[in-house]
């Protein structure tokens, strides 16, 4: 299957399937908390099943910028 | 997984609410909780001119989606910061949106407008650009909802972000930050007009999967000036403690406002605020904190760019 992953930059990883997002995840060390993982157009859950053939997202959901003051 | 409402697949699991929901029950839990935020912090009602500070992020642009379909008068108004390869893009993200819905659209453009850019500030201010850049923000979003009549500024702070903020505060004990910190900033002398967070009770990776679920294109890049902001580091710490203790940044944050800042608020001295001499604005001191940072950075470029040699005169 191809993992895309945006951050910290655009990369594209092969993993044989089938696999769980959650074990895929584990795998790159990355926390669940802040991706969400894409399939096709639909949003998947930590125990879905990708197939070898998928192609799945992980986009990351954090955006910084300023905390030391009133916003 | 299934929807814990309809036992469909689920496409979002929420863990600090051990739940599950197909997309259409998330948006219904997604619309719960603004509905629940708006009202209970009494933040406006539908009589209200709301300016909905619109970055083109997931953040902002899901606000202002939310508060359209709910029937609210939510103007945006986009900043153009005039950061290279980011700030356009956010521009024409952010008109897209309002085209598409057919939503009203205000642009300030820092160059155009005030003379500088948020690059600008990186070489002729103390302050981070994060910093600068924020108080730019609030600055203009303040000074355009008072010169065209709203009722109040909305922008898209979420839990991560509130909790972010909360540590930050916490840990340099910035007390004054701490007391006034919330999902409301009432309107006050002079001229500050109210500021709310509709999205405080929900964590960034649910308004991130709001926006893709209503199929919202945001800016999905990282401005390019916050890579390696303290705030980042923040959110990682509390992701982590999430990640293991489901409900912690929910904890954090919402048990502070019904519980911290009670007690920090018997320490609390508010600040005389004045009027600007310059703009007018609410400030502390004489000067604003704006009106000072313009002028240190415009004395600062104007020594980097010296005035070219006058010509004399061809005819």
């Amino acid at each position: 299957m191809k993992v895309i992953l945006r951050y910290p930059r655009r990369q594209e990883l092969e993993f044989h399937g089938p696999r769980r997002v959650r074990d895929i995840l584990k795998e790159l060390n990355i926390n669940p908390e802040a991706v969400l993982v894409i399939r096709g157009d639909s949003l998947v859950t930590g125990d879905t099943v990708v197939d070898e053939n998928d192609v799945i997202e992980i986009r990351p959901v954090m955006s910084g910028g300023q905390t030391d003051a009133l916003h | 997984m299934r929807c814990i409402k309809c036992r469909k697949p689920a496409a979002v699991e929420v863990r600090r609410h051990h739940s599950a929901f197909c997309p259409e029950h998330f948006i219904e839990f997604f619309d719960n909780q603004v509905r629940r935020a708006i009202h209970e912090e009494k933040m406006f009602t539908h009589d209200d001119r709301i300016l909905v500070a619109v970055s083109g992020g997931k953040d902002s642009l899901a606000l202002w989606d939310v508060l359209l379909r709910f029937g609210y008068q939510a103007t945006g108004l986009h900043i153009n910061l005039g950061i290279p390869g980011y700030s356009d893009l956010s521009q024409e993200k952010t008109e897209a949106f309002a085209r598409e819905r057919g939503a009203e659209l205000l642009i300030v453009d820092l160059e155009a407008d005030y003379g500088v850019t948020v690059e600008d500030f990186k070489r002729g201010s103390e302050r981070t650009p994060c910093s600068a850049c924020g108080l730019s923000k609030r600055y203009i979003f303040n000074k355009v909802a008072l010169e065209q009549g709203f009722d109040v500024v909305a922008t898209g702070h979420n839990l991560d972000d509130e909790a972010a903020t909360l540590l930050g505060n916490l840990i340099h004990w910035q007390e004054g930050y701490l007391v006034r910190q919330g999902p409301v900033l009432p309107a006050g002398y002079p001229n500050l007009v109210k500021k709310v967070k509709p999205l405080f009770r929900l964590a960034e990776r649910e308004v991130a999967a709001y926006a893709v679920l209503r199929g919202i294109d945001y800016v999905l890049d990282e401005c390019p000036n916050a890579v390696g902001a303290r705030s980042l580091l923040y959110k990682e710490a509390l992701n982590l403690i999430e990640q293991h203790s489901p409900g912690a940044k929910q904890s954090l944050y919402l048990g502070f406002l019904q519980k911290g800042r009670r007690l920090i608020a018997a320490a609390d001295e508010r600040p005389q605020l004045v009027e600007c001499e310059r703009c007018g604005m609410p400030t502390t001191s004489e000067v604003c904190s704006f009106c000072r940072l313009m002028e240190r950075v415009k004395i600062r470029l104007r020594r980097a760019r010296p005035e070219p040699v006058a010509q004399p005169a061809s005819d």
